[in-house]
């Protein structure tokens, strides 16, 4: 924040002051309570959500729905709970977001450091490639992945986010190196230091916050993916995400809400403990995908 | 340079070649994966291919009979609707909370990420949640009648005229607070001095917003259309975990359509044309925006 803001020339008075706290408590709450209700409800035995109340505490506390949902509710045709799927999850997003996030690093220093004639253009492309509807590559992907003995594998998937995620890790940086001193790198070059130990020596040690943003958005992104998974993955590469929607889609039986709802908070404990941890980074993230520059 | 010339020659010659090929990977993945992908989806959509890719030359069968089919009509109206109540309330509500949170408010930390931490969720934890929350029999309706409210009625997520905007609920719940943090930063960069002066000119609080700063924001509003639309055109997940299409055919969008119809109905011309419909939306909404963003910094 700029220190022009520590004093702001909008005045307001006590009651619209007032007024603006209840809003913006109003809409805490409106953010809060779906996710609360359903942390709840997830310590509740069946019987007490079908016949009670959603929003009244537990009267007997349960961790079995949590229980159930990690290593033995019914998904698919195995009683596997999510447990393999999670799995098959941290497969897939360690290496796609390490991948994905060292070429990004290479491709930005190229395009700032090592101009060349059409490498606008060729950022531009790459920068489009992050706005396509994945529709359009589903039918090709699923034929290519085929032919090279990928289909249903976790590398297969992996693959597929490096790909569809490099854009993002270019342009995040791009943007950071962008302002890193070109005069340094010239120096640097006089005194015969190549290609990659200027990247080693002199850019990678300021590269910290700008490998974490990149880090933070590939795996938010990958880990919440849900159309690749659905429609390239089999029960060895399937996704967290996958598994969670056929769990809560299931038509099998009587629906185990509380299950399902323990299911949810699994899948997105990663992501979420991702934001609460580095959630600084995470916004800066996602402003660096919107506003550029 | 000390070196003889000739060892310098091709050193320069070595580091001029060195950037290239560490770039060329990832221009070759980009060209064939998303490039080469469209023109096969493209000339896919010309063809007669069903259950598999075949080559067998259409013309514009596809795409004829794609616009005659009543599904793509519900699919396309249905993302009308949904895109533009998603953008316009995702863009009032941003605006709306990050002006209120930019008058020096206490506990702006600890509200900011209750705001924006539903971006972090995928849209299948986002449906799971807002479906039961919605389903009259054991959420918020049930509840209310739990409370003594007999007479409270909210069944929409059931209804093939309202089901859509539980669609639109669930998404703005997800994605107003990134909106709100785009404004914010927009607002943390407007010049105090340039407001000071006005004020001393008899401006009030409105005036100030609506004549200057709002003005202010307007790259702010640009990057969160371009945003708003790409995702609401993209949307997949959050319609598959919340209303499955449903009821009937009532919530279905041009990606669940194009998923349907190319991998379970079997009709994977019909599926490559949507497509090639969708990305020319994209196409329409991202260009402009990209050139623009482009020739601003060279």
């Amino acid at each position: 924040m700029s220190a022009g803001s520590t004093d702001t020339a909008v005045r307001t008075g006590r009651i619209t002051r007032t007024a603006l706290y209840l809003v913006l408590l109003l809409f805490a709450l409106f953010y809060l309570l779906p996710f609360a209700i359903m942390v709840i409800n997830s310590v509740k035995p069946l019987s007490e959500i079908t016949g009670g109340n959603m929003m009244a505490l537990p009267q007997d506390w349960t961790f079995e729905p949590w229980v159930k949902a990690w290593a033995t509710a019914q998904i698919g045709v195995d009683p596997t709970g999510l447990k393999p799927y999670f799995w098959n999850s941290i497969k897939m997003v360690v290496p796609a977001v390490a991948i994905s996030t060292i070429l990004g690093a290479l491709n930005g220093y190229v395009l700032t450091k090592w101009r060349f004639k059409y490498d606008t253009l060729i950022f531009g492309f790459m920068l489009f490639a992050c706005f396509i509807p994945f529709q359009i590559v589903l039918i090709p992907m699923a034929r290519i992945l085929g032919l090279a003995g990928l289909a249903g594998s976790t590398p297969g998937l992996v693959l597929v986010h490096v790909v569809y995620g490099l854009g993002f890790t270019t342009l995040y940086f791009k943007n950071y190196y962008q302002v890193f001193p070109t005069e340094l790198v010239r120096a640097a070059q006089i005194d015969g230091a190549g290609f990659f130990r200027i990247f080693w020596r002199l850019l990678l040690p300021s590269s910290g916050p700008i490998i974490v943003v990149s880090v933070i958005w590939q795996f938010t992104n990958i880990w919440n993916d849900f159309l690749f998974g659905a429609s390239f993955a089999d029960f060895d590469s399937q996704p967290m995400t996958v598994a969670l929607n056929n769990l809560v889609q299931s038509s099998t039986g009587v629906k185990e809400y509380n299950v399902h709802f323990a299911g949810a908070i699994l899948a997105a404990l990663p992501t979420l403990l991702v934001y609460i941890v580095a959630g600084r980074y995470f916004v800066r993230g996602l402003m660096a995908g919107s506003v550029k520059g | 340079m000390a070196t003889p010339a000739a060892d310098a020659d091709f050193k320069t010659k070595l580091q001029t070649w060195v950037p290239k090929l560490v770039l060329s990977p990832s221009l070759a993945l980009m060209l064939v994966f998303v490039y080469g992908f469209i023109l096969f989806s493209v000339y896919l959509s010309f063809t007669d291919s069903r259950i598999l890719p075949s080559y067998g030359w259409v013309g514009f069968e596809n795409y004829d009979k794609l616009f005659r089919l009543r599904h793509w009509d519900i699919a396309v109206n249905n993302l009308i609707v949904f895109a533009a109540l998603y953008i316009i309330i995702c863009s009032v509500i941003g605006l709306m909370l990050a002006i209120f949170l930019d008058q020096k408010i206490r506990g702006e930390s600890v509200l900011r990420p209750i705001f924006l931490y539903p971006m972090a969720l995928s849209f299948i934890v986002t449906g799971t949640a807002w479906k039961w929350f919605l389903d009259p029999g054991i959420g918020l309706e049930h509840t209310m009648h739990l409370w003594g409210w007999e007479s409270f009625h909210f069944d929409w997520i059931k209804n093939r005229d309202y089901a859509i905007y539980t669609v639109v609920l669930a998404a703005v719940w997800q994605s107003s607070g990134f909106v709100m943090a785009m404004f914010l930063a927009g607002l943390r960069g407007i010049d105090n001095e340039m407001l000071k002066a006005a004020q001393m000119d008899g401006a009030t609080n409105f005036q100030l917003y609506r004549r200057i700063i709002i003005p202010q924001l307007r790259p702010a509003f640009l990057s969160a259309f371009v945003i708003l639309s790409h995702l609401a055109i993209k949307s997949y997940d959050l319609v598959v975990a919340l209303t499955g299409g449903g009821p009937g055919r009532a919530t279905e969008v041009p990606a669940t359509f194009m998923y349907s119809y190319t991998f379970t109905r079997n009709q994977m011309g019909i599926g490559a044309s949507s497509s090639v419909i969708m990305l020319m939306t994209i196409v329409a909404i991202m260009v402009p925006y990209l050139y623009s963003e482009l020739r601003e910094k060279n």
